[in-house]
């Protein structure tokens, strides 16, 4: 299925849950927050959360800035 | 008081005995933010929030794996937000990130060439942000009325310009700055503006509360050095400050008596 991560369009397993795709990004260990449609996703819940055709995530992390 | 509290600055309940605030924007690499940080002897560091690189190799660390929340307190930025939308999204991730933690630095831009903040929706922003249980330091312009109104939305710290992000152009507008003192019962941190360390003494000497910057330390050939003198002006200017300066006068006042000469 197809779902847009940061803008770019990905093809993923149907019935992925979140914390698999971030394990496969290499984004597990790192201090990251997400969002799907939108709405923030808590990380307690990354493992629960499935993914459906068309979500779309954005995935940020903290760096340099005034 | 005590001396010990004339020099402590108090923000949303937590005591920093730096008043200068830090960024971390525009260094060379990591290495050099830390030692200017080290040296700076700023305790709060702000930090922008971004996608990650998709496919970013993962070995390399990470700004917070080397400037670290456990040592020094993080202040995510909603910088490139130019909607009251975008900003509180953005406070939302950052909290999120940093395990719940509360503090913020809002800021709202109106225009890509002044970097100018767009006031209407900083206020609407804040107003979002504050029932929201955040502890709001916000970035705004030197207009007393709006300086107010933040503070009365209920955020820890207001922050004026003192002129355009990273335009070096030091405190274009005391006057303002000092109105703007004059009715605050929350800290006043001049943050944007600052070029070098005279700026920095300025805002200080003003009565500021604390100055916020980052390019004034970044952009210069010597960041370290810079930082070093950074904390040398917020603290000189804060001394000042407290010491209360002599009057201006518009003539000459002898500092030797005039009896006595034997001519």
């Amino acid at each position: 299925m197809h779902i847009a991560i940061n803008g770019t369009q990905h093809e993923v397993d149907t019935g992925s849950n979140l914390q698999d795709l971030l394990n496969s990004l290499a984004l597990a260990k790192g201090r990251i927050a997400v969002e799907l449609n939108g709405e923030i996703v808590s990380r307690s819940t990354f493992p629960q959360l499935i993914l459906n055709n068309g979500d779309n995530l954005e995935i940020v992390q903290a760096i340099g800035g005034g | 008081m005590s001396k010990q509290a004339q020099q402590a600055l108090q923000i949303a309940g937590k005591t920093y005995q730096s008043r200068l605030i830090i960024g971390s924007g525009k260094y060379k690499d990591f290495q050099e933010n830390l030692k200017a940080l080290e040296m700076s002897g700023a305790e709060i560091i702000t930090v922008a929030i971004r996608r990650v690189n998709l496919g970013q190799n993962s070995d390399e660390p990470s700004l917070l794996e080397v400037i670290s929340p456990d040592k020094y307190t993080i202040l995510p930025n909603t910088a490139g937000c130019y909607s009251a939308d975008e900003a509180v999204r953005t406070c939302r991730m950052a909290r999120e990130l940093l395990d719940g933690h509360k503090l913020v630095k809002l800021e709202v831009l109106g225009d890509q060439k002044t970097l100018y903040p767009n006031v209407t929706e900083t206020l609407a922003a804040a107003e979002t942000l504050v029932k929201d249980g955040f502890d709001v330091m916000v970035y705004t312009s030197d207009d007393p009325l709006i300086a107010k109104r933040l503070e009365e939305i209920g955020c820890v710290a207001v922050m004026p310009l003192g002129a355009p992000i990273g335009s070096g152009l030091g405190i274009r507008n005391p006057h303002n700055i000092r109105l703007i003192l004059e009715n605050a019962a929350v800290p006043i941190i001049v943050d944007a503006g600052v070029g070098t360390a005279s700026d920095a003494s300025i805002a200080m000497e003003l009565g500021c509360d604390g100055v916020l910057m980052n390019t004034a330390i970044a952009e210069a050939k010597d960041p370290v050095m810079m930082a070093s003198a950074m904390k040398k002006a917020v603290e000189s200017g804060r001394e000042a400050f407290l010491a209360g300066r002599m009057p201006r006068r518009l003539y000459a006042s002898a500092s030797s008596p005039v009896d006595g000469t034997f001519f």
